[in-house]
């Protein structure tokens, strides 16, 4: 199959980028990124510089590729991160325009490469548990409901790689924070810094991103397909914080 | 936006239901306006009420203006560069539309006000006969169109700002079970039918 | 130079409580005087580097990815083992120790295997305690499932996700201390030399992959938590980034390699459709519990698999082994499956790959069981190949996995190098020539969390108030020339050929001759091989762009340069191992009835590679290993 790309291109951080049109020859088998594996060949052979592109571990976990595809965060199908996406899912002929994430928070620092590193500043804000290695208790000791559990783990499968912001029309980083805020506030370990947590987060995240107005588009291209429901848990948990902490008794300052 | 939105929200569904009183005739209708204006007395002076609660209202509109202004800019601000395709998956019309239809909408009550509240843009306006205020506002088929279409701008306002409201107040509820949609779709459905029934009821000379 | 393994005396149940009171402390206030370098920040790195930074360390980690949280750990599916016998079926530290000794096909330190299946039991109560969501059963306790033909339910698991949610809460644990200001995180930063001065290791050299920056970094200790090297082979499961340079310039500054032969080749993973073909992706273990392997027994077999009947296939692992069946352990699963696509008997593209067939356990337990158990891999798989499994036999092939070889440790995780550790995969220390599944997280979290930061602080007290070097000595000036130089070269060979396309020649090579069964002659061919290939890669290569920008081809080419000295070193390592032991199987050693055949006699050692120029032999030196507590058998699964 026959393809022509319209890839974005900018050289380096401050730098001016256009669009550039490539034509490749694909195979119906290949992921999306061999695909452009395939051009980045090719232009290395011609001398051209190679479209950088951010993939890692290519089998759907590690969060690293980003890419615009036609509009959609990771392209057309769903529940389905970029380096699993397969080119059986376009056709001979297709345009496909790729461009990387767009968002104040996530500046290009090359071509199709973002800088994603807000996303850790939300986390080191306080999406953790505080507890110094060696200090645990048996693990058996808290009993944690099966459904708790279950569905921590739902939340927890966030990868982190920025979708739910990119498609967001506002730029918004609500799903990912909810996804952390949600995953340590339905377990038992996570109650005694539940509201400092909520409350720092999402200053940390308003801060760098632009704010929820509940358009839902983040879930449907979430490649974990995160449910905005956990944006409704986080919103409540936000709310008592702020309340408690307005009363002068947080939760967890004892 | 969520708190403001609730005092709107009771607004516009206690304005439409004050106005069905249309269906009971002139008498009933005139006799509403005027009871509104002398709720509280003697305790409070005439319209003293409907002055708080009017104060009320404008107050949250303009916190509820604010805040989307505020909103709106940081959104903007949030991605100051833009695609040159970003593909619309789930996000509904109403959720789409938000913003503009506030602004149709607030323009609308404007005009509203000056029309059936204080009359400066009404041809015949009689101080307290609202019944004859709106059958002969009415009348006028442009203006029964305008107030359709604001109408229709308000059903996609209230829909997508109610479910907004249980998602930001943090009434969770599963995907595919999404009762807060249901709830969203019936509020805006009878706002909006109620609302769109009394321009139709006189031009088609139901009532009149 | 003589090895020594350090290991402490007395009975293996006491060894490291022992050492514990044995090793000095660092007290309380001179802790922040103290500074370690960790790069990496998978399991072992970033479990390091948030542990030292609670003692009061002063920490920092380097990775290559743009996030912490993208190690490759995170891809690990199948779960985590430890010693809890919360099933009440019979394990104990002890069997732990045993089943990984002997699935290690002793070539392991009994010391610190027994050390490690001690410690596991605490890297559960760390990970329950930061929130990692482990499966839970209905009463809100702990579940387990058995894992790698173990005969206990020992593993812990997060849906297929294990080594994600273990990283997250590494990675939490880490992103506390770095809001501290305890721990710098320095993300898209290449560690691309070590410094060693006086035969310590004195700091390391980076390169800032946005900005191109050399810049050097001086510590009192340097961590190396870098994984492993499968990607020499160019097709493996690893994360296109996991690379060797670390170890390997640690290597070349004088650090022992050891045991780089063995290397473990994943049995069920989905196989190579393409000459495109960029990575290969693992299904987990678990589907050979109800799938059934085969192939036909017609190499001349045209027909879609469904249509070929029961009496024309060969389903070669029941037949040659009827006790384990489908269940053999790794090294055996594979090799066998290379034995039938060897005799043409192989399926789909290139003939390589053989069927893993659900029809039977479908017809058995229905579809819905199928899909309750199986149901998100059968997805993955369709994804990926466009194939339900549902209605037609996956295929499934080998691939390079993970590396037991890597830098030679004491028990204290110390390389020949004074000062510089490793941990994790980049070390060779507990699995021998075979590693269990589910014990490669459990590893990395024990040497992270448990270990090292006891281990470092004995060595670091002996140092007290020496400073460390200054970045702007003679030594550090040194190799950051070095290092300027060498990237320089690539970027101005411009010749005529890709990373990529040396890359995969150098793969296919070590694939062939030194993959899952290996000989003499093929052996000294690929040494050979090696060499030709990489004079072609200093010469013909092409790297477009600049040092002083991203430059994605620029980091690749010098990952692939040192993955063509180290396939040579690999290939050594085989050669002289005349015996087959678990993952390295010699076609010249094997029994009668073609099972691989170890020599105690002769081989109960780690071989310890020490580095020379390229192109001339390495300097072996041996490590004797003994097994006072685990018989010696030979390993039988018929």
């Amino acid at each position: 199959m026959r393809l022509e790309l319209r890839i974005w291109r900018q050289p380096r951080r401050d730098a001016d980028g256009d669009f550039a049109t490539y034509h490749v020859d694909a195979s119906p088998d290949m992921s999306f990124l061999e695909m452009l594996d395939v051009l980045n060949e090719t232009l290395t052979e011609a001398g051209d510089d190679p479209v950088a592109f951010e993939h890692d571990c290519r089998e759907g976990i590690c969060g690293s590729c980003s890419l615009m595809i036609n509009g959609r965060a990771h392209g057309p199908e769903p529940g389905t991160a970029t380096c699993q996406l397969h080119m059986r899912k376009f056709r001979d002929g297709d345009v496909i325009r790729i461009e990387p994430w767009r968002s104040a928070a996530f500046p290009v620092l090359k071509d199709l490469v973002v800088d994603r590193s807000d996303f850790d500043k939300i986390i080191q804000a306080g999406g953790y548990i505080s507890i110094n290695t060696g200090s645990a208790p048996d693990a058996n000791l808290i009993p944690v409901p099966k459904r708790s559990a279950d569905l921590a783990m739902d939340a927890a499968e966030c990868i982190g790689c920025g979708a739910c912001v990119a498609q967001c029309p506002n730029g918004a980083a609500q799903l990912f924070t909810a996804a952390k805020v949600s995953h340590l506030a339905l377990l038992p370990q996570g109650q005694a810094e539940r509201d400092q947590r909520v409350l720092r987060m999402v200053a940390e995240m308003e801060r760098a991103f632009g704010s929820c107005t509940n358009y839902g588009e983040c879930e449907v291209v979430c490649p974990k397909g995160i449910s905005i429901e956990f944006i409704a848990r986080m919103n409540r948990d936000y709310l008592k914080a702020s309340l408690r902490a307005g009363s002068g008794r947080p939760k967890g300052s004892g | 936006m969520a708190v403001s939105g609730i005092a709107l929200f009771g607004f516009v569904l206690t304005h439409m239901l004050g106005n069905l009183k249309l269906y009971q005739g002139a008498e009933k209708l005139n006799a509403y306006a005027e009871w509104l204006r002398e709720m509280g007395s003697p305790a409070l002076p005439h319209s003293g009420a409907l002055w708080l609660l009017r104060a009320g209202l404008i107050v949250a509109v303009v916190v509820h203006i604010v805040c989307a202004y505020q909103l709106t800019r940081i959104n903007q601000k949030a991605r100051p560069v833009g695609y040159k395709r970003r593909a619309t998956i789930q996000a509904t019309y109403a959720s789409r539309t938000l913003r503009w239809g506030g602004v149709i909408i607030l323009l609308f009550v404007l005009y509203h006000l000056g029309h059936l509240t204080f009359g400066q843009l009404h041809p015949d306006f009689v101080a307290g006969d609202v019944y004859n205020n709106v059958v002969v506002g009415f009348s006028v088929w442009w203006v029964s169109a305008l107030y359709m279409v604001a109408n229709l701008a308000l059903g996609l306002h209230l829909y997508h700002g109610v479910w907004s409201l249980f998602q930001t107040l943090g009434v969770a509820a599963p995907r595919g079970g999404d009762w807060r949609r249901g709830i969203a779709a019936a509020f805006a459905f009878v706002v909006t039918v109620g609302n769109l029934s009394f321009p139709i009821a006189v031009l088609t000379g139901l009532v009149g | 130079m003589h090895l020594d393994a350090k290991i402490p005396d007395g009975p293996i149940q006491e060894k490291w409580d022992r050492h514990r009171f044995e090793m000095r402390l660092v007290n309380p206030a001179n802790k922040r005087r103290f500074e370690v370098l960790v790069i990496g920040s998978g399991l072992a790195g970033g479990a390091a580097a948030a542990s030292l930074a609670e003692l009061g360390y002063h920490v920092k980690c380097f990775c290559y990815q743009d996030s912490a949280r993208r190690a490759h750990s995170i891809a690990a599916q199948g779960g985590i083992n430890a010693a809890k016998n919360y099933q009440n079926d019979g394990d104990s530290v002890w069997r732990l120790f045993y089943d990984t000794v002997k699935g290690g096909d002793y070539r392991s330190r009994e010391a610190n295997v027994y050390r490690l299946a001690q410690v596991s039991v605490n890297i559960i109560d760390q990970c329950v305690a930061q929130g990692v969501p482990f499966a839970r059963e209905y009463g809100g306790l702990l579940a387990n499932r058995s894992f790698g033909g173990a005969q206990v339910s020992r593993t812990f698991y997060a849906r297929g996700q294990t080594g994600q949610q273990l990283l997250l809460g590494t990675y939490q644990a880490l992103s506390r201390q770095i809001a501290t200001g305890q721990v710098e995180m320095f993300p898209r930063t290449e560690m691309l030399d070590v410094v060693v001065s006086d035969g310590r290791a004195r700091g390391i050299i980076t390169r800032d992959m946005v900005t191109g920056e050399i810049r050097p970094w001086s510590a009192d200790a340097v961590v190396l938590a870098t994984g492993g090297y499968s990607n020499v082979f160019f097709l493996s499961t690893n994360a296109k980034g996991c690379n060797a340079t670390a170890i390997w310039r640690a290597h070349r500054r004088g650090a022992l390699f050891a045991n780089p032969c063995y290397t473990q080749i994943h049995p069920t993973c989905i196989p190579q459709h393409g000459d495109y073909q960029s990575k290969l992706t693992l299904m987990s273990e678990s589907l050979r519990n109800d799938g059934r392997i085969w192939v036909p027994k017609d190499p001349s077999e045209s027909r879609a698999a469904t249509a070929i009947p029961a009496d024309e296939r060969d389903y070669y692992l029941e037949r040659r082994y009827p006790a384990f069946g489908n269940l053999v352990p790794r090294d055996i699963a594979s090799r066998a499956a290379k034995a039938v696509c060897d005799e043409g008997l192989g399926v789909g593209h290139g003939g390589r790959g053989v069927y893993l067939d659900f029809a039977d356990a479908i017809e058995r337990l229905g579809k819905p069981a199928i899909a309750s158990k199986y149901g998100n891999l059968f997805e993955k798989y369709e994804r990926i190949t466009g194939e339900n499994p549902y209605e037609v036999p996956m295929r499934i092939y080998p691939a390079p996995h993970y590396t037991m070889g890597g830098l030679w440790v004491d028990y204290n995780l110390m390389t020949t190098v004074e000062g510089l550790y490793a941990t994790g995969e980049a070390n060779f220390s507990d699995h021998g020539a075979n590693r269990l599944g589910a014990s490669a997280l459990m590893q990395g979290l024990a040497d992270g969390y448990f270990v090292l930061p006891y281990t470092i602080g004995d060595f670091l007290s002996r140092h007290m108030g020496e400073e460390p070097l200054p970045t702007d000595s003679e030594p550090f000036r040194a190799v950051t020339a070095e290092v300027d130089e060498r990237l320089q070269r690539l970027l101005s060979i411009n010749g005529k050929r890709t990373v990529d396309s040396l890359h995969r020649e150098l793969g296919q090579i070590c694939w062939e001759h030194c993959g899952m069964s290996r000989n003499a002659g093929g052996l000294r061919s690929a040494i050979d091989s090696i060499r030709e290939l990489r004079d072609e890669y200093w010469t013909n290569l092409k790297v477009i762009g600049s040092g002083d920008e991203l430059n994605q081809s620029l980091e690749k080419a010098g990952r692939v340069a040192d993955y063509f000295e180290l396939a040579e070193l690999m290939c050594y390592d085989a050669l002289l191992r005349e015996e087959s032991a678990g993952t390295h199987f010699r076609e010249e050693h094997r029994t009668g009835e073609g099972e691989a055949l170890r020599n105690d006699e002769e081989f109960a050692y780690v071989a310890a590679w020490q580095s020379t120029q390229p192109g001339k032999e390495p300097i072996l030196h041996r490590e004797d290993l003994d097994f006072p507590n685990v018989p010696l058998t030979q390993r039988s699964y018929k």
